[in-house]
């Protein structure tokens, strides 16, 4: 019975629980296992919370014994090593990082707590959420489970890496510029960037606080739902999170989508985009139009300024962020600082990898005197343009659909010299960080044996209806049900 | 030729709120240190700003009370630079769309002229914290319990040409802020800072090369550290020098000033808006209920003076400085019945002892009531003012009320006639050359050669004979 439980939704595994099929001690006993069995390979994980998590599956099987159950009761998350949890490591994928314990506890890791969830441990990322690839963790750098060989997409590659391996079967994630969406659409598996202001940033580490939002990862929409309304909701603590009610989204899972009308911005299918990636996603589209959807075209004619817009916004607003890891109150000191300068340079180049040095560069440059209008202004007002294009979109269609990512999964390595190939990864879902839309990235379909995903993005505050379309389109098919050999049972 | 000097000022004034700008902890009173700083204050990573919104409207209610505009939507800003006190590695602040606009103070000189001073903005800010030098053997403690105690930043064009004109300003700001209550005062503590810019020129040239002195922390202090730097500059421009531009800190113990960092050490602060934070909203709503709270401001507490108790313009104007001093006033007032007695008394006697022993109005030991009581024994005769003054130090001791001290002493004047006469009649008698001596003189040295009598007189009677009753009848009797 236990072999199976790996495969099975968070859905399945709530009603399992319920059913006393089995206890949370032993699904999360289960999990724990294959996690020791498992991540040795795959890196998904930089600290296992064995303890706390059966802990927490004791106090779990108490409460549904009792009937107290919550959205989460008894379910094992995995969480993003970006969330601060109270005396957990939290180190961001940093050495700056590497011996902070967080003395308080995020708002969405406290709201799922709070909803009864289970925490397996803190997965691996890139480098304060800036990579592509997670080969930018000082933990080094997270398999993907599909291919050994190949990355896991990023920044949140663990969490897509141990939810495609089965190694957890929800978890936490955050998106910046895609940091959700292409690991997930790389790792055969669902994930969803809510609205911006959605979820709270409390205790997240800021990367880029205008373009930060935590979503849910897991196996399926309906999982994602489930996730999100536990995750949800304004926070008097975060004065960007937005006080408007939260929707029953896992009610609007099963919504008739007839009538639902879906553009395909062009920009999403140019000539150089590979024919297979855009095969899938068409395909995908298809099905919806099976199930009552229309079709119609439409145009984004900013968005391919999205890249160069967001690559001034997002390090400029890092570059600020990341100043308070200086070696005084927390994070790594260097060691016998001879002066004040010496404290500050050493314990930053020691503790910050490379690819976080490059973006603090770039941030300062845009933001110092004489460049600020040059760049840090006009990528604002191109920012505006941008958010423009989706308001205007939105006036005819309900959703927007295109390919997630430009490619499947890269070989490690590939692009570890080329940052400019590697920002180009995320070419399809920084528009919608620029913008602060929601959008999910659901898989459908392989190319040569890598997944691929296909985005669905909403207008503000439209996650139920995407949750709904994505629902409705895993219902009618099964390419999120596929799971790698990797970790299958032998 | 001589030197037209330019000033204009910097004022960080702390907002007396209850809790800090952006986090919840209590404003610091002295605690140890570290104690009332929160993971914001710490700039814990993931923590978050959320504007304290009673700061706001403190800072709101100050661009009313000196007629500016106050910016609807202000945004607030990061300025970015490394120092150990500075948690975040920037300083949250305003500076494109600070919340008050230009406005205009009025002051007044001793002279009697008035003076407008342009504001030209004030912007709501985070404080740093405290590096503490001392007791770490070489290393530097770091205290933040300050940090993120909010302040306005007040900035006025360069309008003062004097040293005079300046501390008037500070006084009238000090006025304003303390009369709306939305700051303390407290120089001594640091709650209130002036930086003052300075250059001079020749009249009809270009604004000279400014520095800026730190660390005023006392009107005096401010007086004296401008006629330094001014001193100063001179002396470097008529031996051929430059004024280099930089930030100077002023030592009131020694009445020296120093260098701190020049220009070029300046940093680039690289600022763009906070992320973090919505822009501050104000309504119009939010402003008729701040019109509407808006307690009465200095200038107006002058003309009610004027008005009401026909004091000239610069008592008026001192006596409503503060609101202490303001309150303390018209409580005397009340309680003597004569209000030019009242401000003669406040202004002279009383503010001559406060400061001689550096009490501030408020720590008297002479109650409002009870100086009201002596002034009330001063008009009606029961004392003379040369008695009132012995009463007041024995009321400053703590001896009691003004009346319980004229009944123990008996210090009353003495108005029974019939026994000053007799008094009267006794010098006369047993003072038969100086008598003489009067009778023959003219009118002018008569004048002078009473005061004999008027001494002998006093002596006799402890000084209280009532002076005027006194003149009349030894003029009577030595005729």
């Amino acid at each position: 019975m236990s072999n199976a439980m790996h495969n099975k939704t968070l859905t399945e595994l709530k009603a399992g629980l319920a059913a006393g099929d089995f206890s949370s001690r032993e699904l999360t006993e289960h999990f724990l296992a294959r996690i020791q069995q498992h991540d040795g390979e795959l890196n998904s994980f930089i600290t296992v919370t064995a303890e706390q998590a059966l802990a927490q599956a004791d106090a779990a099987d108490t409460a549904l014994a009792a009937g107290n159950g919550g959205l989460l009761t008894g379910l094992p998350i995995a969480h993003k090593d970006i969330f601060c949890t109270e005396g957990v490591r939290t180190s961001c994928g940093s050495k700056m990082l590497d011996s902070f314990i967080a003395p308080y506890t995020a708002t969405v890791v406290e709201k799922m707590a709070a909803e009864g969830a289970v925490m397996l441990g803190k997965t691996n990322m890139d480098e304060f959420a800036m990579g592509s690839s997670n080969e930018t963790s000082y933990y080094g750098p997270v398999k993907n489970p599909w291919n050994l060989e190949r990355v896991p997409g990023g920044s949140s590659g663990g969490a897509a890496a141990c939810l495609g391996a089965r190694l957890a079967p929800g978890a936490t994630g955050t998106d910046t510029g895609g940091s959700i969406r292409q690991p997930a659409a790389l790792n055969n598996i669902t994930g969803l960037k809510p609205t911006y202001g959605r979820v709270s940033r409390w205790g997240m580490i800021a990367f880029a606080s205008s373009l930060d939002q935590a979503g849910p990862m897991a196996q399926s929409a309906e999982d994602c739902a489930l996730m999100l309304q536990a995750m949800a909701g304004h926070d008097h603590r975060d004065s960007t999170s937005l006080n408007e009610k939260v929707d029953d989204y896992l009610g609007a899972l099963n919504n008739d989508i007839s009538g639902l009308t879906i553009g395909i911005p062009e920009e999403f299918f140019p000539d150089t985009l590979d024919g297979a990636i855009a095969d899938n996603s068409r395909a995908a589209i298809r099905e919806l139009e099976k199930l009552g959807a229309k079709v119609i075209s439409v145009s984004l004619p900013s968005i391919k300024l999205s890249v160069p817009a967001y690559y001034v916004i997002a390090p400029a607003e890092a570059s600020s962020n990341l100043s308070r890891f200086d070696g005084v109150r927390f994070g790594h000191r260097c060691d016998d600082p001879k002066d004040l300068e010496d404290l500050y340079k050493r314990s930053r180049s020691e503790g910050f990898g490379d690819e976080v040095k490059r973006r603090i560069l770039v941030g300062a440059y845009a933001l110092s005197a004489g460049y600020y209008d040059a760049y840090y202004r006009r990528a604002q007002q191109v920012r505006r343009l941008i958010r423009d294009d989706f308001a205007r979109a939105f006036e005819k269609v309900d959703v927007l659909m295109g390919p997630t990512a430009p490619e499947t999964a890269f070989k490690l390595g590939a692009k570890k010299d080329d940052p400019v190939s590697m920002y180009m990864a995320d070419v399809f879902t920084i528009g919608v960080n620029l913008a602060g839309l929601p959008a999910l990235s659901m898989p459908t379909g392989f190319i040569n044996g890598l997944p691929t995903g296909t985005q669905v993005i909403g207008n503000y505050f439209r996650e139920g209806q995407i949750l709904n379309v994505a629902h409705k389109y895993q219902q009618a098919t099964d390419w999120h049900k596929q799971a790698p050999a990797f970790g299958g049972d032998q | 030729m001589s030197w037209e000097v330019v000033i204009g000022l910097e004022i960080h004034v702390q907002l007396n709120t209850v809790s800090k700008l952006f986090s919840g902890s209590k404003l610091s009173t002295g605690a140890e240190p570290n104690t009332q700083a929160s993971l914001v204050d710490l700039g814990m990573p993931g923590t978050l700003p959320v504007v304290n919104k009673e700061a706001v409207r403190k800072a709101a209610l100050f661009g009313l009370a000196i007629n500016a505009d106050i910016c609807r939507h202000s945004v607030f800003e990061r300025k970015n630079y490394f120092y150990p006190d500075l948690p975040k590695g920037y300083q949250t602040t305003q500076l494109a769309e600070p919340i008050v606009g230009a406005g205009i103070v009025e002051i007044q000189l001793e002279s009697g002229e008035k003076k407008n001073v342009r504001i030209h903005h004030a912007h709501l800010e985070e404080d740093a914290g405290k590096s503490l030098h001392e007791d770490f053997h070489g290393m530097t403690g770091i205290d933040l319990n300050r940090a993120g105690t909010p302040l306005i930043e007040v900035v006025t064009e360069p309008d003062m040409s004097n040293a005079e004109e300046a501390v008037a300003f500070a006084r009238k700001l000090h006025a304003i802020v303390t009369s709306i209550g939305i700051c303390d005062g407290d120089m001594s503590q640091g709650n209130m800072r002036f930086d003052v810019n300075v250059s001079i020129r020749k009249p009809g040239d270009e604004l000279g090369t400014r520095t800026e002195t730190k660390n005023l922390n006392s009107f005096r202090f401010m007086e004296k550290a401008i006629a330094l730097e001014v001193e100063r500059q001179i002396d470097v421009l008529e031996d051929g020098g430059k004024i280099v531009q930089e930030t100077r800190l002023y030592n009131g113990d020694t009445h020296t000033a120093r260098s701190m960092r020049s220009k070029e050490d300046a940093n680039d602060y690289r600022y763009f808006p906070c992320p973090d934070l919505l822009p501050v909203a104000i309504t119009d709503a939010d402003l008729e209920e701040l019109k509407a709270a808006m307690p009465e401001l200095p200038n107006a507490r002058k003309a009610r003076f004027i008005d009401d108790y026909q004091l000239s313009e610069y008592d008026a104007d001192l006596l409503s400085g503060s609101v202490a001093t303001a309150t303390f006033f018209e409580a005397v007032s009340k309680a003597g019945g004569d209000a030019k007695l009242a401000a003669n008394w406040v202004m002279g006697e009383m503010a001559a002892r406060l400061n001689a022993e550096e009490k501030a109005i408020s720590d008297s030991p002479v109650s409002a009531e009870q100086l009201g009581q002596l002034i009330a024994r001063l008009k009606d005769g029961t004392i003379s003012s040369k008695i009132a003054k012995q009463v007041f130090e024995a009321c400053w001791a703590g001896e009691g009320d003004p009346d319980a001290i004229i009944e123990a002493k008996g210090l009353k004047q003495m108005s029974d006639s019939g026994e000053l006469e007799k008094i009267v009649d006794d010098i006369i008698a047993n003072n038969a050359p100086q008598v003489d001596d009067y009778r023959n003189s003219d009118d002018a040295k008569k004048k002078k050669k009473i005061g004999f009598f008027v001494g002998q007189a006093m002596k006799a009677t402890q000084g209280k004979a009532n002076p005027q009753q006194l003149n009349q009848l030894l003029q009577k009797k030595l005729q």
